[in-house]
């Protein structure tokens, strides 16, 4: 199906199973241990053997000599797979590192062995015994240090101008110039990559945790040398990923080389310190920011620069993405630089770009409020703009930032807020509230399905879609249903196999939208087959609901047009060019309140309010769910995520979940999530918008404006720990 | 980890015995902390002593009106038992302020004691550590050091100790008592159980080889306001940047200990007799020999502060 104009009244549209609360139709397997994730595919007549990683010692250099003859020679190894032994592998198409490294080391941790034995703990064991004789090399390591050295990268857009910024920067009465950070992130998600690789011939089965199915079958076939055809992936429930599992990693290539290697299936789990250093990051910005405006808080010129590292071949983190589409501005200007970093992998985390960018514009549009002397709220919606400021010819699909801005501040007391910082006390806490606007782009990725029906009723589905904790099985569930007027209990849903039609994938808030848009397309075919087989001429007026097919005073059941050897379709949704001549993109506000600790400088939020405008939502409990998390990742990224860099020796030194801090139950009191009731034609038959990431994009300014609100110290570098705000705290009594 | 034998101890001295005639034998109690050192290969035993059944599991009073607190007795437990929350809730609060239900629930009274630091790069093997691996170097020094130690410390470790219990045990002048591999008992006051790195970091504290923790004795109890305050980044689950575990008498008078900033819990009586004249006078003398990095010298000017809220917060 060709979706390239806007969406008219549809079946979706009847909302008695699309749009309704209903719980996770795989909840019941998760509470009860049946979901069975990656590591734990068991089959008893199946022995397994156990694979497990080495990692370079080192961030930069060569190994001279590996000498595995003691982990070959330990108790219970069957194998030691080395890149000497197997000699280079070609790296896929989304892959900046190498997975399994050569003689070269890009970073530390990178996998260069994987030793196979009969148990997990003699593989770990031996693994310990691999002694390898490095050539180490001077690295750079430092964002910071390298900044100067950073260049154009070659493609996307790197740039942007409209109108005269330096002359109407210059001119402008009132003027901010400020410089942010935001650190190194990890995905930090619950389940570790972990697969199992099983031969047959020349026929591979892997068991993985992959948001994008397709991807990884193509990347892998690409890394071992053969052909994708023989490659079989399955996903079906993935323990998070937050981005770090959208491309082929090291553990489905180590699974893949041990297994070959050791003639028997293998499973192969990164250990939780890989997690920073052998996979990828969201890589650290410095940001500076320039916004000029009049005294009636126009901006006349706004301009964002980024810059960020990452390894030869990589990409910039594009932070300045939201800048060139949120505020109106007639002279502006935007550029990213990239500067070569010897560090582990940068590449895409939850919100890419905008979560970074909006950490450092959305503090920037709060000083630029405060010099103008205009609340926040009202500042941002004086520069409210309906298209997009750099070709004003192409409007927004549907935007209602405003909208989110005024419900927000209603509905959570901003009038309550203090306008001047430090002035409010409750006990020992200092008291402020912050805000932010919250954006991030809708993207459109073509989605296939295929729908069957059998003579019970039963529909069933079936899309290399993935699940990642996001509520995929009950969207697509409830689309199913809505769209052949069945019960939801009348859906099975397989998702996260390549046998199946390849869909979007779960990334870039693009999965919920567009897969179940695939789906729509699907049924849509099913929809026709049924009606011409149950001898519906004029499908027009076509009604399926209760398990029947309607038109006039004709019904027939649904299930006597699956026969007995039932129907199929299968279709795909496919994006013309709405996305060009529309700008599609998700909008929100974040309102947060913090106590500050007048003696410790502690800050501990007090509650949250995120006001989305997304488009329909498909299911308020799974969109709340995805919203109050995107909530908490961002209380994270402000008081506590960071990657420590140890710019001597080149890695991430806080590798584990005790020393990289993830926000848990007791920092998180209070949230609130209001989604405004809106649809947006253009972006698919659905009306919907992504909602997972948008979530996300924004909180952390607004903790740290509401931690200047409570102090009056305004802290540019994220994390905002204590340490940051302790010399500036009032004089204890 | 690496392969090791094991056998379940039926009684201290044998225990005692058994480490110290076996050549790489290490007790487990809890083993919240040993199983992971041994996972990462940091600890490498080759023979474990299991104590969880000597019945050292049990609170009772002792004649000077104290209690004594059996080696095993696990954290929940004892930050559960009334009499620790009547007279002694220094240590109450100070227990529920570490690691997370279910780590309590296993963690044991001695365990914790000899607990082994956090320092990042203790914990990662491809790194220089002299504690882990004496004359190796130390990482830290010139690396992440935010989370370590300010005083105490040496030019060849600044790791820091990471009990919240311990901190609250030094407050109340606990003494830990043993068994020595001969059989014999000994007690040493939990001042005297820590050592600092100096030139030799590996060695963390004055038990000798195979002695035995049996239970750790808390004198009669001391009244007071008791007051625990852990710092930290997050609400919950993280170790402390810096604590301060405090007892205040309504004269004024009293006795703080701080945990976070040394390779022991941290007191100094001297600076106890400043507690009068105030936070800043009494952080003065804990701090004199102070030697921050430039990463957590912010915890010295947090030590103050707390302080400072500790003792309004005594005041009432």
């Amino acid at each position: 199906m060709k979706f390239d104009t806007p969406a008219t009244t549809n079946p979706i549209d009847q909302l008695k199973v699309v749009g309704q609360p209903i719980h996770r139709i795989d909840g019941p397997l998760k509470t009860t241990g049946r979901a069975i994730y990656a590591y734990e595919w068991h089959d008893p007549n199946t022995r397994y053997a156990y694979g497990h990683v080495v990692g370079s010692a080192i961030a930069k250099g060569r190994i001279r000599s590996m000498d595995v003859t003691a982990a070959r020679s330990a108790p219970g190894v069957i194998a030691v797979v080395t890149s000497d032994g197997i000699g280079e592998l070609k790296k896929g198409e989304f892959n900046t590192a190498k997975l399994f490294g050569g003689t070269e080391i890009q970073h530390y941790h990178q996998a260069i062995a994987v030793v196979v034995a009969e148990t997990f703990e003699e593989a770990r064991a031996a693994a310990q015994l691999v002694k390898v004789d490095y050539a180490e090399e001077k690295g750079v390591f430092d964002l910071a240090a390298a900044r100067d050295t950073a260049v154009k990268p070659e493609e996307d857009e790197p740039d942007s101008a409209v109108g005269d910024f330096d002359g109407a920067f210059s001119a402008a009465v009132v003027k901010l110039d400020q410089t942010y950070t935001t650190p190194d992130q990890s995905h930090a998600m619950m389940e570790p990559h972990a697969s199992i690789a099983a031969w047959n011939g020349d026929e591979l089965t892997v068991w993985t945790s992959s948001q994008m199915i397709d991807w990884w079958r193509t990347d892998l076939a690409t890394t071992l040398g053969i052909d994708k055809e023989k490659v079989h992936i399955m996903s079906p429930f993935i323990g998070g990923g937050f981005g770090v599992k959208l491309f082929l990693r090291s553990d489905a290539v180590l699974a893949a080389l041990a297994a070959r290697e050791a003639k028997r299936p293998v499973k192969v789990a990164l250990p939780r310190p890989f997690l920073m250093n052998n996979t990828t990051h969201r890589p650290a910005t410095i940001q500076r920011i320039r916004i000029g405006a009049g005294r009636d808080g126009k901006i006349t010129a706004i301009a964002h620069e980024s810059w960020s590292g990452d390894l030869p071949g990589g990409g910039p983190e594009v932070a300045v993405q939201q800048t060139r589409l949120l505020y109106a501005g007639e002279n502006r200007m935007t550029a990213m630089r990239l500067a070569t970093l010897d560090l582990p992998e940068g590449n895409a985390m939850r919100a890419p770009g905008e979560a970074p960018g909006m950490m450092a514009l959305e503090i920037a549009m709060d000083e630029m409020a405060e010099k103008l002397g205009l609340d926040p709220v009202e500042f941002r919606i004086i520069n409210d703009t309906q298209v997009d400021p750099e070709k004003p010819e192409r409007p927004f699909s549907h935007r209602d930032l405003v909208g989110c801005l005024r419900t927000g501040a209603e509905r959570f007391g901003w009038q309550e807020r203090n306008k001047q910082p430090g002035g409010r006390r409750d006990g020992n806490w200092l008291v402020g509230l912050g805000v932010a606007s919250a954006f991030r782009n809708n993207l459109l990725v073509p989605s296939g399905a295929r729908v069957r029906l059998d003579r019970e009723g039963v529909v069933s589905v079936e899309t290399d879609m993935t699940d990642i904790g996001t509520g995929s099985y009950t969207i697509i569930a409830q689309t199913a249903a809505e769209m052949l007027g069945v019960p939801v209990d009348k859906v099975a849903v397989s998702l996260g196999d390549s046998r199946f039609p390849v869909s979007s994938g779960s990334g870039g808030q693009f999965g919920g939208n567009c897969s179940t848009a695939g789906v729509y397309a699907a049924c849509v075919k099913l929809r026709e087959a049924a009606a011409q087989k149950l001898g519906f001429n004029n499908a027009d007026d076509l009604i399926f609901a209760d398990g029947e097919v309607r038109s006039g005073d004709r019904r027939m059941p649904l299930t006597e047009a699956a026969g007995d050897e039932g129907l199929v379709a299968e279709d795909s949704i496919e994006f013309g060019k709405l996305a060009e001549t529309h700008q599609q993109s998700t909008f929100g506000a974040h309102f947060v309140e913090v106590g500050v600790d007048v003696a410790t400088g502690e800050t501990r939020i007090r509650r949250m309010l995120a006001v989305c405008a997304a488009g329909r939502i498909l299911n308020p409990i799974t969109a709340r769910s995805q919203v109050i998390g995107a909530m908490t990742m961002g209380v994270g990224g402000a008081l506590s995520e960071e990657l420590v860099v140890d710019k001597e020796r080149g890695f991430f030194v806080n590798h584990d979940l005790a020393a990289y801090e993830v926000p848990v139950h007791a920092d998180i009191p209070h949230q609130e999530v209001i989604f405004l009731d809106e649809t947006d034609p253009t972006s698919s038959p659905m009306k919907a918008k992504g909602i997972a990431e948008l979530g996300l994009c924004g909180v952390a300014a607004a903790v740290a404006n509401a931690i200047y609100n409570a102090t009056g110290v305004r802290v540019r570098d994220y994390p905002i720990t204590l340490d940051k705000l302790i010399k500036d705290l009032p004089e204890l009594s | 980890m690496r392969a090791f034998s094991y056998e379940r101890a039926s009684t201290t001295e044998a225990a005692a015995k058994a480490a110290a005639t076996k050549e790489g034998a290490k007790f487990i109690a809890g083993g919240t902390n040993l199983l992971d050192l041994m996972k990462l290969e940091i600890e490498t035993p080759t023979h474990l002593i299991d104590v969880n059944e000597l019945g050292l599991d049990q609170i009772e009073p002792t004649p000077e009106g104290g209690l004594r607190i059996g080696a095993l007795v696990r954290n929940t437990d004892l930050a559960a038992d009334e009499r620790i929350r009547r007279d002694y809730q220094l240590l109450s609060r100070a227990l529920l302020a570490g690691a997370s239900g279910q780590l309590r629930n296993r963690a044991t009274t001695a365990g914790n004691l000899l607990q082994r630091t956090r320092c990042p790069y203790f914990y990662d093997t491809n790194q220089p550590c002299n504690k882990r691996q004496p004359g190796s170097g130390c990482a830290a020094l010139a690396g992440f050091s935010r989370q370590l130690a300010v005083v105490g410390v040496s030019d060849a470790c600044i790791a820091n100790h990471p009990s919240d219990m311990a901190v609250a045990m030094r407050a109340l002048d606990a003494v830990v008592e043993t068994v020595q591999p001969d059989g014999t008992p000994r007690s040493v006051p939990i001042a005297d159980l820590h050592r600092l790195p100096g030139d030799t970091p590996h060695i963390e504290h004055v038990l000798e080889r195979g002695e035995l923790i049996t239970a750790v004795v808390l004198p009669k109890p001391v009244g007071g306001k008791q007051i625990y305050r852990k710092v930290r980044d997050r609400a919950s689950y993280a170790f402390a940047l810096v604590s301060v575990g405090a007892v205040i008498q309504p004269d004024g008078t009293g006795r703080v200990a701080v945990g976070g900033i040394a390779p022991k819990p941290w007191r100094d009586e001297a600076a106890d007799g400043e507690l009068p004249n105030g936070a800043k006078a009494v952080t003065a003398k804990l701090l004199t020999d102070a030697r921050p990095t430039e990463q957590n010298a912010f915890k010295l000017t947090l030590v103050e502060r707390t302080l400072s809220a500790v003792l309004a917060e005594a005041r009432g």
